[in-house]
Formats: C-alpha cells, sequence, structure tokens
C-alpha cells in the first residue's frame, strides 16, 4: 500500500488507519481517538496486547475485527506480563536467527482499571525487570465498558455506579491513584501524560516511548461521554479544560527528570471542567472549593519538580 | 468465513466461524455500517473549508476520508454523529444537521 501522509506543520500523519473504522466505540468516544492517533504513531512494526476493556470489547466484536495490526487479548490482570514473554521470545528468536531481526515495539494498550487496579502488579513487575516495552493506560476514570463502576482512577466527587452520588455521599469519595509517579518510582527511562485534544503532543510522546529502550508508562486521559455524562461532542473541549484547568497536567518524565510540556501561566478554576459533566452535576460549591484546593497543591508540587530539574 | 465472501458483517452467523474462532480478514469490521446510528449529520461547506485537516485528525471513528482535490469529506457509511468535527472546525465549515431534515 502506498504510503501517504498529510502534514501538519512540521507533523506528518499517515492517512493509512491500522484501526478499522466500523468499531463499536460509542459516539464521540475519546478512547477510540487516543488509540486511532497511538496507533499512526506506531505504525506497522508492532504488536499490541490488550487487557479486557471498552477497547478490547469494541474494536473485536466477534465475527469482525477492527485491526490491521498484530494484537491479542489477555486477562485484565496479565497484559504486562504477557508482553514481557512476547519481548523476551521476540529477543530469544532474534538471537538465534529464526526470525529476521528488526525493530518490533511491544506495546500493551489498558483501560485505567485495568492499569490502575487488576493489572498494577503485573505492571509492576514488568517494570522492575526492564523489559523493553511500551504501556499505554487509556484512563477514562472508572470501568465503562461494565457500567461506569468506579475504580482508583475515578477523581473525588464524580458519581459511579457503584459510588453514586445521594443523601449521604458525594459520589467517589478517594482521590485519584496518581498512575505516574508509581510509574516513576521504578526508575523507567520514559513515563508521560498525554491528552487526545493535544494531538501531536500525544504522537510524539508515543514514538518516543516506542524508541526508549525499556519501559515505558503513557498515561492518557480519554474523556467518555457516556460515563462522564457530557454531550459527544465536546470530548475534545473537555480534554483541553482538563489541562488548562490543571486537573489533568500534560508533562513528561525522562530518566527522572520531570518537564510540564503544556505549561499555562494562569490555571483557569476547575468549575469550568467540573459543570460541562453529569458525574460531577450534584457536587455543592464547598466540594468544588475542596477539588480547587487539592488541583492548586498538586499543581504546585509538579512545579516544584519541575523546577528542581530544570536548575 | 471459509471460501466464503463477505458482503457485509451482518450476512454471518457463528455457523461461519472458523474453528478456534479464527478470523482470517484483518480489519474486517470495516465492512460494519456504523452510520445507522446516527441522529445528526454533518455538512461540509467547501467554500468556508481551508482544508486544515482538523476534523480529519479528532475524528474517532475514522469517518472523515481524504479527497483527491485535498477537501476532507464525511464518509456517511461510518460516521457515528457525535459533531467533534463540527466543533473543532475553526472556520465552521462543518454544521451538523437533523438526520431528518433534507
Amino acid at each position: 500500500m502506498e504510503e501517504k501522509s498529510i502534514k501538519f506543520g512540521k507533523s506528518l500523519v499517515p492517512i493509512e488507519e491500522f484501526v478499522a473504522e466500523g468499531h463499536n466505540f460509542c459516539t464521540g468516544c475519546g478512547e477510540a481517538l487516543v488509540i486511532r492517533l497511538a496507533c499512526k504513531a506506531l505504525g506497522k512494526n508492532v504488536i499490541i496486547n490488550m487487557p479486557t476493556g471498552c477497547d478490547e470489547i469494541c474494536t473485536t466484536p466477534l465475527p469482525v475485527t477492527s485491526w490491521r495490526v498484530p494484537w491479542m487479548h489477555t486477562l485484565f490482570e496479565n497484559a504486562a506480563a504477557t508482553i514481557s514473554g512476547v519481548e523476551a521470545g521476540l529477543k530469544i528468536l532474534m538471537k538465534k536467527d529464526r526470525i529476521p531481526r528488526r525493530d518490533i515495539v511491544t506495546v500493551v494498550m489498558g483501560g485505567d482499571g485495568a492499569t490502575s487496579d487488576i493489572g498494577v502488579q503485573a505492571l509492576s513487575g514488568a517494570m522492575e525487570r526492564g523489559h523493553n516495552f511500551l504501556y499505554i493506560c487509556l484512563d477514562n476514570e472508572a470501568y465503562m465498558n461494565t457500567g461506569i463502576q468506579r475504580s482508583s482512577a475515578t477523581p473525588y466527587g464524580a458519581s459511579t455506579t457503584t459510588a453514586p452520588a445521594g443523601k449521604v455521599s458525594i459520589g467517589q469519595t478517594t482521590w485519584k491513584k496518581d498512575m505516574v509517579a508509581i510509574a516513576v518510582a521504578h526508575s523507567i527511562p520514559y513515563a508521560a501524560t498525554a491528552c487526545p485534544s493535544y494531538p501531536f503532543d500525544l504522537m510524539n510522546k508515543v514514538k518516543k516511548g516506542a524508541e526508549v529502550k525499556g519501559p515505558a508508562y503513557i498515561n492518557i486521559l480519554s474523556p467518555c461521554p457516556t460515563g462522564w455524562r457530557h454531550l459527544s461532542n465536546m470530548t475534545i473541549e473537555i480534554g483541553r479544560l482538563a489541562v488548562e484547568t490543571g486537573i489533568f497536567p500534560i508533562y513528561e518524565v525522562e530518566n527522572g527528570h520531570y518537564r510540564l510540556n503544556i505549561d499555562r501561566p494562569r490555571l483557569k478554576p476547575v468549575e469550568e471542567y467540573i459543570k460541562l459533566q453529569g458525574r460531577f452535576r450534584h457536587l455543592p460549591d464547598e466540594e468544588i472549593k475542596k477539588i480547587q484546593e487539592r488541583v492548586n497543591e498538586e499543581y504546585r508540587k509538579l512545579k516544584a519538580k519541575v523546577a528542581a530539574f530544570a536548575a | 468465513m471459509a471460501g466464503k465472501k463477505l458482503k457485509t458483517a451482518y450476512d454471518f452467523t457463528w455457523r461461519d466461524l472458523e474453528v478456534g474462532n479464527i478470523l482470517t480478514e484483518a480489519g474486517n469490521a470495516s465492512l460494519r455500517r456504523t452510520g445507522d446510528w446516527r441522529s445528526e449529520r454533518p455538512i461540509l461547506d467547501k467554500a468556508k473549508c481551508n482544508k486544515c485537516g482538523l476534523c480529519w485528525l479528532y475524528c474517532p471513528d475514522a469517518a472523515i476520508k481524504v479527497l483527491e482535490d485535498g477537501y476532507y469529506e464525511p464518509d456517511l457509511y461510518y460516521c457515528k454523529g457525535c459533531g467533534i468535527c463540527a466543533k473543532v472546525c475553526p472556520r465552521e465549515a462543518i454544521t451538523m444537521i437533523e438526520e431528518e431534515e433534507k
């Protein structure tokens, strides 16, 4: 097939789709966009392993599959363990000249439940052993596939079906787990956050994570119109607001060096992000204030880490 | 699927699957028409379009096709009608209209 791409400024984006149209993702899904862009950045020489989740269910409804690149499905808990085996297998087969030597990127794309709840043990093991793989977490902040159950990546105050808001509860009562910090704690060469509202930043990070020798972890915020209860055409807008309000700062950590990729001199108030989503509709003003204080605190800590390495 | 060429993904039952549920064709999900989910459809006004390509870049369903002349056109076979293209278009060249309207 002829290699064609579209030029946006300095970036070239291939026209070819590696994930076929006709998948089952909901209207306006942010995760579908993340997978599409990430696969464009990765190209053809990949093996993708996907634990159960929206991403797996929607791209492979049985008689058909969306995948045009090698892909496999594993359980929630062993995605990182499986990719460790794939990576080690490729290495030994190439060493013995059983298959031609070339660069094959081994990638896991998992949801936030598969990453931060169920699969965190296998992920931690794979990172610690230093396998050469890229882990992409498609973070839509709950188990959307089975009907919006809370996960440890669900933010404070969000209403989910297992943490519903009502007279006695405000929904989720714990703060979002910081998976990038957990990845950084393994001293891996590359960890980052990204958002599909900034597509070139996302694609550059995926490319970088694929090129790095050793484990790489990228946490990608994927707005979910169904679970976050926002309008389907607001997906890009909401992702952008998450970054501009400081709720989901976009940064990367290269060998322990923090760098903010999108740094705004003034953060927008978190209300702008919260008011657009039905999952936060019940929140009273004092809770929003509490979230604002937490966001300011976290952002200040992140800035301090960035400043410590800038010197 | 052995020997049988599929026209759509819907004229296909579990009896047609290979042993072990093996799919023999990569990307055959593109046979499925997801366009019938739509309640609103995007209409492109070529006079306003400056061929920036943002609609193509941001479409989650890969439903915007690149035409020979450099324009981008929504492919209504796949378009689920989310309206992201109309929202991100800097020139407001894409508008969403109700599916009933002509």
